[in-house]
């Protein structure tokens, strides 16, 4: 009869494998906070410093580049086809042209 | 308790879809008492009821009317987890057609009817290796069951029903798909399970399980009923 | 008690032998599940980890801003201000700033021009964000060339880069002298882009605010708290977003694991039909079902959550930066704190294992009507 381990006991063993995985997440973060929280004081002085308002995450459009600073309450303000912060955005589409009258 | 049966039937109905328009009535005035250590052939036409009986008397089901006692112990009123804790360590099957479940190993279905005991397994390992070098299947145990012949597959299914080595062991039409030598085959178990103090309770049409000579007693049956016996 | 542990291992022995049945379909189904709980994951991590981000770096921003309005719209305000600003008491400082956008058609890139109020720049330099260092492949000592709005050509050379670890909040920033920036944008004497004001005790932001309001009129002011708050929401809007459209996939997927447990099939019947035959109890069935349900989709949530981590904080979020990037060329390329809650966690557990795991086991109840003399014909 097969003498290898038994399917729970692998089972259970992988489960144990993946538990850890996600504790050493917990033990990466805690090691690595101490450098990375020493370059968010670095943004966070860069931002005192020269007045930043916003984060540089979408360059796409004044008021995805700056959301705080944007009027946000117009729609397709740089581009017909630009995703609108506003869910309202998903009703009113973008003017159509270029094929009218045809 | 001595002088009482080990099995004792009386005054059992059993009637499917009662108050319906297609009632069955499979069995009536069956009184019977087994006792133990011994080899008990039911007999009888297709349809007679054989296979109901098996299943009220292996607690699978419970009578319509009447009173089944093991060891003086009336179990015809109990609920299901009784019914099944009773099952378990009393009782050992082997169906008709074997019920092996197919994808699992032989020793996969062998240990299956002890996984809710919580044996150690180590124990429950050696008793499965145990069983089936007894029966001669011992090469067989990691092949899938679906693998097997159909004698292997019989083999198989007796060791499932004797895993929790249960006092009794039920076994219907065990030799309805076997030719004579696993017939003689499966009659050379019986007899060593018989050795081995075990009660047997089989149904069969056939005249080489009846007139073995193990056999201490055939109960005839037609409609239902109890007709004879020897 | 070990009898107990002992019959759970067993049946997990059988969940595992019956699941290795179907190894193929079960283990493409074990995969599929991981990759949609792994994308929820990265989702929700990143969504966190940018909204603490957020919340942490721009605490240091100023803490009013007042802009001009006209027709409703952003528009310059005159310097003017800045003297009536300074005498309302409470204010600590005010400050005009200078900035705006510039195109770079030929790099398809918008850029953040800036007039830096904490060091000087030389006209004719410029000191310019990572970003566009790596786009542009420039160093300090090259030179680019930016055509105005005007059709005029402006020539800066490079005096430095921007420290890489600031790229989250000044990766398109391109810092330049107020000589330059006025010349290059036609940008009228007397006035700037908007006034940033800080007051002395924090707790009055409320009443100089209101104090500026009234003393100029047609001014938007914004307050620190303000920027937070729309950071705080911008997040929670992007990630709600994808969160309802991952819920609905979670959804599909727990229809599915349900519709295909709630056909037991007859096979299926006839297996726990043998299983109670020879002596197991319903509640075994059922346990082997959960087992089934919870290893299936605990693995799952242990491998994706590992996964999402992995890919959030290592990373940088690259199978999400086109979604992020949306329309930009430039993209900051960042390393985040890697910012984790328990509730985070609990949350995304309770949204991928609990519904796996009940879609299985629910169906199973009509096993326990199965009677099990059915096996005995
Ligand atoms: N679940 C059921 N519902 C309705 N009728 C049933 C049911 N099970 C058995 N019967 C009927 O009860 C009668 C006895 O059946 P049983 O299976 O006990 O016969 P048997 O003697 O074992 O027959 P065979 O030799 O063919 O196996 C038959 O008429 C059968 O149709
Ligand atoms: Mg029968």
């Amino acid at each position: 009869m097969r003498t290898s381990g038994r399917p729970s006991s692998k089972v259970i063993a992988l489960l144990v494998a993946g538990g850890v995985s996600c504790l050493a997440t917990l033990v990466d973060s805690t090691v690595r906070r101490d450098t990375d929280l020493a370059s968010r004081q670095s943004r966070a002085a860069l931002v005192a410093s020269l007045g930043l308002t916003d984060l540089s995450l979408f360059t796409e459009a004044r008021y995805t580049r700056h959301p705080a600073m944007a009027d946000l309450h117009s729609a397709f303000q740089d581009h017909p086809a630009a995703w609108d912060h506003f869910p309202t955005a998903a009703w009113v589409g973008p003017p159509q042209w270029g094929n009218q009258g045809e | 308790m001595t002088g009482s049966p080990f099995l004792a039937l009386q005054g059992i109905a059993k009637i499917y879809n009662e108050g319906r328009h297609n009632e069955v009535r499979a069995l009536a005035d069956i009184d019977l008492d087994l006792e133990a250590g011994k080899v008990t052939v039911l007999m009888g036409p297709s349809g007679s009821g054989k296979t109901t009986l098996l299943t009220l008397v292996g607690c699978l089901a419970r009578p319509s009317a009447g009173r089944v006692t093991l060891e003086g112990r009336d179990i015809s009123g109990m609920p299901e987890r009784f019914l099944t804790a009773i099952r378990q360590r009393t009782f050992g099957f082997v169906f008709q057609r074997f019920n092996l479940i197919p994808g699992l190993t032989v020793a996969d279905n062998v240990m299956l009817p002890a996984y809710p005991l919580g044996r150690p397994h180590p124990e429950l390992k050696a008793r499965c290796r145990e069983l089936l070098e007894m029966l001669r299947i011992g090469d067989r145990a990691d092949a899938p069951v679906q693998w097997l012949s159909g004698g292997e597959a019989q083999r198989a299914a007796i060791a499932r029903a004797l895993v929790n080595d249960p006092a009794v062991v039920i076994a219907d039409e065990p030799t309805a798909n076997l030719d004579t030598a696993l017939t003689a085959e499966f009659i050379g178990v019986v007899e060593m399970l018989k050795a081995q103090g075990k009660t047997l309770i089989l149904t069969s049409h056939d005249p080489r399980i009846c007139d073995a000579a193990v056999v201490d007693r055939v109960v005839e049956m037609r409609d239902g009923r109890i007709v004879g016996g020897r | 008690m070990n009898r107990t542990i002992e019959r759970q291992r067993y049946l997990i022995d059988f969940t595992i032998a019956s699941l290795a049945r179907r190894r193929g379909r079960n283990l493409g189904l074990f995969a599929v599940y991981t990759l949609l709980v792994f994308v929820l994951a990265s989702a929700s991590l990143l969504g966190y980890g940018l909204r603490k981000e957020a919340r942490t770096v721009l605490a240091a921003s100023p803490e009013i801003l007042v802009q001009h309005l006209l027709a409703g719209r952003h528009d310059l305000i005159p310097e003017s201000h800045l003297a009536a600003l300074r005498d309302i008491r409470g204010i600590a400082a005010a400050e005009g700033r200078l900035w705006g956008y510039y195109y770079d058609a030929g790099m398809r890139a918008n850029y953040t021009l800036m007039v830096p109020s904490d060091r000087t720049i030389e006209p004719g330099t410029a000191i310019i964000g990572s970003a566009i260092a790596r786009l542009r492949n420039l160093g300090e000592g090259d030179a680019v060339h930016f055509l105005s709005p005007k059709a005029k050509m402006f020539r800066f050379g490079i005096a430095g880069t921007l420290p890489s670890e600031s790229e989250l909040v000044a990766a398109d920033v391109v810092l330049v002298s107020e000589a330059d920036f006025r010349a290059f944008f036609g940008f009228p004497a007397g006035m700037v882009t908007d006034i940033a004001v800080s007051v002395r005790n924090p707790k009055e932001v409320a009443t100089v605010s209101a104090k500026i309001s009234r003393l100029i009129v047609d001014a938007r002011v914004v307050t620190r708290d303000d920027i937070l708050r729309s950071y705080e929401s911008l997040f929670d809007w992007r990630q709600g977003m994808i969160t309802v459209l991952l819920a609905g996939a979670v959804l599909a997927f727990v229809i599915l694991a349900w519709d295909k447990a709630a056909g037991l099939s007859a096979e299926e019947r006839r297996e726990i039909g043998i299983l109670k035959a020879i002596g197991w109890e319903t509640s075994d069935v059922i346990a082997v079902k959960f087992w089934e349900g919870g290893l299936v989709s605990l693995g799952a949530f242990l491998v994706a959550y590992t996964l999402a981590y992995l890919h959030v904080f290592h990373f940088g979020g690259a199978l999400f930066a086109p979604a992020l990037k949306g329309w930009a060329t430039l993209y900051p390329d960042f390393r985040m704190v890697p910012e984790i809650s328990g509730q985070q966690i609990a949350t995304i557990f309770f949204l991928t294992v609990v519904p796996y795991t009940l879609a299985t086991i629910v169906p199973v109840w009509r096993a326990a009507i199965i009677d099990p003399d059915t096996v005995m014909r």
